[in-house]
C-alpha cells in the first residue's frame, strides 16, 4: 500500500516537472523568444497584414497551426532526410500545410480568407516556420516541437494583434471592428509607414519590459 | 542522424515526400472543393441581388452569363428578368486598370433602359481614407450614379467636362470608377440592350 502511494506520488510529481518543462518551452515562444519582437523574424505578414487587430490575430492563428503542424511532422521525419535535401524537403512539407490551411481557410472561413487571401500563401516563405524546423523540430522530439510551435506560435500570434490593435486603434480608432470614434482616424498608422512606426516603437516598449523583468 | 546523402537517398527522399504531399493535397483539395464553390456561388448572387431589382430567375446560372473580353481581362454579364415588370435587365462586373491601386473590380446592377440601378465595389486596393471612398460603406461617392442613365449621363469627372462630382484629393480612383463603368455599359448595351433578347453564352465569346 505505501510502496503504490510512493509510487504514485513520485509519477505525479515526474509528471509536474514534464509539464513544467512544456510550459517553459511555450513561455520561451512568447516572451523570451518572441519572434516578431526579440527574434525579429517574418517581418513581411507581421508589417503586412496588421492593418487591423483581428486580421493579425487571423494571420498568428494561421501561422501557429501550420507551425504546429510542420514541427510535428518535421522531428518524425526529420532523421529520415539526408542532410544535402533537408531544406527542400522542410519546405515541401511546410507548403503542403499552408495549402491545406487556405484550402480550409478558402471554404469555411470565407470573410477571413477574402482579407487574408494573399498573405496565406506568404507563410510558406515565413522564415519563423522555416527556422523552427532547421533549429528545433529537426532536434528534439514530437511532443516537444509541437510545443516549440505552439509558444513561438502563440508569441507571434499576441505580437500580431497588438501590433494590429495599435495601428487599428490609431488609424481608424476602432478596436476589433468596433468604431470608438468617428472619423478617418490617423490614416497613416494604416498605411505601410505607420506600419513601421508602431512596430519600432512596440519593439522598444517591449524590451524595455523585458529588461526590467529580467533585472528582478 | 541523418541517412547519408547519396543520390539514390536523396531522390528517393525526395521523391516519397513530394508524393505524399500531392497525395494530401489532392485529398483535401476534394473535400474543400463543393464548399469552395459554394463560397463564390454565394457571394455572386448576393452581389447580384443587391444591385438588381427583384428578379425570379438565377442569374449566376450558366446559361444567364456572358463573357466577354474587352481591354485585356474579362467583364461578366449575369442576366436577370425583373419580377415586376418582367424585363431583362443585369448585373456587369467589369474591372479597371487605372485605379491608384491598380486594379479595382465593380458589380453594376443596369435596369432595360441602360439606368445604373446601384454599383457594388468587390474588390480594390485604393489608399484607405482616401481612395477607397469609392466604396458606398465608406462614403457616398458611388450614390450620385444610381438613377442616372450613361446616354445622357457623361461618365467623367467634372474637371474633364463629366458629370460626376470627384472624390476630393482622389481624382484618380474616380476617373477609375468612372472608366470601369463606362465598360461596363458599353458591354451591357452591346450585349443586352442592343440584341432585345438575350442569346446567353452563344457566338459572342467565340468572337471575342
Amino acid at each position: 500500500m505505501g510502496r503504490k502511494h510512493r509510487r504514485n506520488v513520485s509519477t505525479i510529481i515526474k509528471n509536474m516537472l514534464i509539464m513544467k518543462e512544456k510550459i517553459q518551452i511555450v513561455l520561451k515562444g512568447i516572451f523570451k523568444e518572441n519572434p516578431t519582437f526579440v527574434l525579429i523574424l517574418g517581418m513581411c505578414p507581421t508589417l503586412a497584414t496588421t492593418s487591423s487587430a483581428i486580421n493579425g490575430l487571423s494571420m498568428g492563428l494561421a501561422t501557429s497551426f501550420v507551425l504546429m503542424l510542420s514541427n510535428l511532422t518535421i522531428s518524425l521525419v526529420g532523421k529520415m532526410i539526408p542532410d544535402k535535401v533537408r531544406i527542400p524537403s522542410y519546405i515541401v512539407i511546410i507548403a503542403a500545410f499552408v495549402t491545406v490551411v487556405d484550402l480550409l481557410m478558402a471554404g469555411y472561413l470565407p470573410d477571413i480568407h477574402s482579407t487574408l487571401g494573399i498573405f496565406i500563401p506568404l507563410i510558406v516563405v515565413n522564415c519563423i516556420v522555416l527556422a523552427r524546423a532547421e533549429s528545433f523540430a529537426a532536434k528534439n522530439g514530437a511532443a516537444d516541437s509541437i510545443f516549440d510551435g505552439l509558444g513561438i506560435g502563440l508569441g507571434f500570434t499576441l505580437a500580431l494583434t497588438f501590433l494590429g490593435f495599435v495601428r487599428e486603434l490609431l488609424g481608424a480608432y476602432s478596436v476589433f471592428g468596433y468604431k470608438l470614434i468617428s472619423g478617418d482616424g490617423i490614416i497613416l498608422f494604416i498605411l505601410a509607414p505607420g506600419a513601421f512606426f508602431a512596430l519600432a516603437y512596440l519593439m522598444i516598449l517591449f524590451n524595455m519590459v523585458k529588461k526590467k523583468l529580467i533585472k528582478k | 542522424m541523418a541517412r547519408e546523402s547519396s543520390f539514390k537517398n536523396m531522390t528517393l527522399t525526395l521523391f516519397v515526400i513530394t508524393f505524399v504531399s500531392s497525395a494530401v493535397l489532392a485529398g483535401v483539395y476534394e473535400l474543400t472543393k463543393d464548399a469552395i464553390d459554394a463560397v463564390r456561388i454565394r457571394k455572386i448572387n448576393q452581389g447580384i441581388a443587391e444591385v438588381l431589382p427583384p428578379f425570379n430567375n438565377n442569374p449566376s446560372d450558366t446559361d444567364n452569363v456572358h463573357k466577354e473580353f474587352v481591354d485585356g481581362d474579362t467583364v461578366y454579364v449575369y442576366k436577370a428578368i425583373t419580377k415586376e415588370r418582367k424585363d431583362t435587365v443585369a448585373a456587369v462586373q467589369t474591372f479597371t486598370n487605372n485605379g491608384y491601386g491598380g486594379k479595382f473590380v465593380l458589380l453594376v446592377g443596369f435596369l432595360a433602359d441602360g439606368t445604373i440601378n446601384n454599383i457594388k465595389v468587390i474588390s480594390h486596393s485604393e489608399t484607405p481614407g482616401l481612395g477607397d471612398k469609392i466604396d458606398p460603406a465608406k462614403h457616398g461617392f458611388s450614390l450620385q450614379f444610381h438613377g442616372k442613365n450613361p446616354e445622357t449621363y457623361k461618365l467623367a469627372v467634372s474637371k474633364e467636362d463629366g458629370d460626376v462630382d470627384a472624390i476630393t484629393a482622389s481624382t484618380i480612383s474616380s476617373k477609375a470608377f468612372c472608366d470601369a463603368v463606362a465598360r461596363a455599359y458599353a458591354v451591357y448595351r452591346e450585349k443586352v440592350m442592343k440584341k432585345g433578347k438575350w442569346d446567353g453564352n452563344t457566338g459572342a465569346t467565340s468572337q471575342q
